[in-house]
């Protein structure tokens, strides 16, 4: 599958949307291939649904170009695009039957008949809805019609599938059920699927790349090994996963290492470029926090246990640190416990801690490489 | 014991004056009706008390068929003239922006509030002979003598097309009201255009909507009498006139009972189709 990812079938450029004077999406960039399942992840009311709508037509950016296979698709109507929407609520026809419904697109395209009943039943058997064909939405369970929203865009053969939150409305064992359907349907059929959800389990299980928004911005894409082992912000950090996140600032630096001051304590990590005396994040997954009696070399950040959480395969222990931060630690259930009120020392493994800038250095970081910039041009122009 | 007592004091309370006017404005004077049905009227146009179905046996003579038939046939080109109106008028109402909606339902209902005859008399004044219209006409000089337009057919359409809109359109807005605008997404987005939009989605889902419009517009419109008279220069007779005449002018009660009890008749048929097409909406 990899391998022949390397063709773009959809690209973003400076795309902004605003609705009367708020503005949901900020010049988004974003390059998604063929064959691929890409998520966009994000709250509510980050921009991802509106994003997934102008790709389907249904909204126009209000500056910047949408690329279909290369083709500016501005002046294109949903009904001339090459996608197909899987919608939130099904968005099934009412007075047709499960047979109809699936034909809907065909009929348009001006399918021949018997070609149209071959497609239908073979799209029908591939969602496992045989012997419902005659059914009517109304009679049908949250899952059931599901699969027939799915079958309804998956027959014409788009090259893109748009799924906007498909799976929201269903119970979680059926939910964790259709996601792993759905992504065998994505390899079988390899289709380039774009699926919108606030639901960062469920990108990280079923996407090959993530794309973070978050307040009308794009946050971070990456693989879900990227996105969950180094997040580029402190929203990715927050949002993807359970994080610790501790700020500090670099008080020393040498070589290849830098050390961090928090309000509770202090850690050598090694890494390099950074500024002195810069603000940064130190995100800790629960699972790297690791908890110690004895000293441990090159920290010196202490807190105390305050409370344990069994939760089956492995336990939760919370930490306070003397700022009243609570961080939490995950250990496996059979490891022995620390008593709760001991002060223990706070540590995790080199490589298992993501420095990141604040927003604000990222700001004075752009702002002083411009500076950087025009400062060599008029060194050249003098 | 005190319980129930009190119960029914409640149940009296509550549903006894509607039981009490029903009986008293609904049922009583129907039942006269249907009794006087099958009685004899006296030469001096009153009723005497003789039973006889000879009231009946006169529906098949064929000048009453006839006026039967024509109703029909003026309430059938109403409806369906209100329907193709109608429809689209609905249809820009339902998905005019939010802030003009109330003021446009406003605007279809304005006429309902005013006296119906006097808006009849309206009309009369734009169409008549020496009517603004006709002066208009000539003061272009598109003719050179005044139309005939009022007293004639179709005047009559006109009016009854007129007084009825609202009966249509209302029914159909409410309809296309609640259509769920992802189902229009979706037609698009599985490659149908604007005319498959509407001919494959939107029609079939405002069907109810549709059938209960045209019900609501057929009913009234059998029994208005008071167009045709003002508007057709009573020309033509319709059902509405046929059963004034034989209560006003012709005196000739048990005939007038017998025709107000096929019109009701009919109506009740109507009506029956009418919530049959409700519940099936339900269940959509």
């Amino acid at each position: 599958m990899k391998q022949t990812r390397d063709k773009v079938i959809i690209s973003l450029k400076d795309v902004d949307k605003s609705f009367e004077d708020e503005r949901v999406v900020k010049r988004l960039n974003l390059e998604i291939e063929e064959g691929e399942f890409l998520t966009m992840l994000g709250p509510s009311g980050c921009g991802k649904t509106t994003t997934l709508r102008m790709i389907a037509g249904f909204e126009y950016p209000t500056s910047g170009q949408i690329f279909l296979e290369g083709m500016d698709v501005e002046s294109k109507k949903p009904n001339e695009r090459d996608v197909n929407t899987v919608f939130q609520n099904y968005a099934l026809f009412p007075h047709m039957n499960v047979f109809d419904n699936i034909a809907f697109g065909l009929v348009e395209k001006k399918v021949k008949k018997d070609e149209i009943r071959r497609r239908v039943e073979e799209m029908i058997k591939l969602v496992r809805l045989d012997g419902l064909e005659k059914r009517m939405p109304s009679q049908m369970s949250g899952g059931q019609k599901q699969r027939v929203a799915i079958a309804r865009a998956l027959v014409n053969r788009p090259r893109v599938l748009l799924l906007d939150e498909p799976l929201g409305a269903l119970d979680l064992k059926l939910r964790k059920q259709m996601q792993v359907e759905l992504k065998h349907l994505q390899r079988r059929l390899g289709i380039t699927f774009i699926y919108v959800t606030h639901d960062q389990e469920e990108a990280l299980t079923m996407s090959d790349r993530i794309a973070v928004m978050n307040q009308g911005n794009l946050e971070q894409v990456g693989t879900p090994e990227e996105i969950y082992n180094h997040p580029k912000t402190k929203f990715v950090a927050d949002f993807i996963g359970e994080s610790n996140i501790i700020e500090g600032y670099i008080e020393e630096m040498d070589g290849d290492s830098i050390q961090v001051t928090m309000e509770s304590g202090k850690a050598r990590i090694h890494e390099t470029g950074y500024r002195l005396e810069e603000m940064v994040y130190l995100c800790v997954r629960p699972e790297n926090l690791k908890l110690a009696t004895d000293s441990v070399e090159g920290f010196r950040f202490r807190g105390q246990v305050r409370e344990h959480i069994f939760v089956g395969s492995i336990n939760k222990t919370m930490v306070e640190l003397p700022n009243g931060q609570m961080l939490k630690a995950e250990t496996p259930a059979e490891d022995e416990l620390i008593p709760v009120g001991t002060v223990v020392n706070v540590y995790w493994n080199p490589g298992k801690v993501v420095v990141m800038r604040t927003a604000e250095e990222q700001i004075y970081n752009v702002i002083e490489q411009s500076v950087e910039i025009e400062g060599m041009t008029n060194d050249q122009i003098f | 014991m005190i319980k129930s007592f009190r119960k029914r004091l409640g149940i009296l309370g509550t549903v006894g004056p509607t039981v009490l006017w029903l009986a008293a404005f609904l049922m009583i004077p129907l039942i006269y009706v249907i009794g006087i049905s099958f009685l004899t009227k006296n030469v001096y146009g009153g009723v005497d008390f003789t039973f006889t179905l000879s009231n009946y046996a006169s529906l098949f003579q064929s000048e009453y068929a006839k006026v039967f038939l024509d109703s029909l046939w003026l309430s059938l080109e109403t409806t369906v003239i209100c329907l193709l109106v109608g429809y689209p008028f609905a249809y820009i109402i339902a998905n005019a922006p939010k802030k003009w909606k109330p003021f446009l339902v406003l605007l279809l209902m304005l006429p309902f509030w005013t006296n119906s005859l006097i808006r009849t008399y309206g009309w009369n004044t734009l169409l008549r002979t020496e009517g603004i219209i006709n002066h208009f006409l000539q003061w272009v000089g598109l003719t050179d003598h005044p139309l005939e337009m009022l007293y004639t057919d179709g005047a009559v359409l006109l009016g009854m097309v007129y007084a009825l809109l609202p009966f249509t359109v209302l029914p159909i807005h409410t309809s296309i009201e609640k259509l769920d605008p992802s189902l229009l997404e979706a037609a698009g987005d599985l490659g149908a255009g604007r005319v498959h939009v509407f001919t494959r989605v939107i029609l079939p889902l405002t069907m109810p909507g549709i059938f209960a419009g045209s019900i609501q517009t057929f009913i009234p419109s059998l029994g208005f009498f008071f167009i045709s008279d003002m508007m057709g220069g009573a020309k033509t007779m319709y059902i509405g006139n046929l059963i004034k005449n034989q209560f006003l002018s012709a005196r000739n009660w048990p005939l007038g009972a017998v025709l107000s009890i096929v019109l009701i008749v009919i109506t009740l048929i109507l009506m029956r189709l009418y919530t049959k097409v409700g519940s099936l909406e339900d269940m959509a």
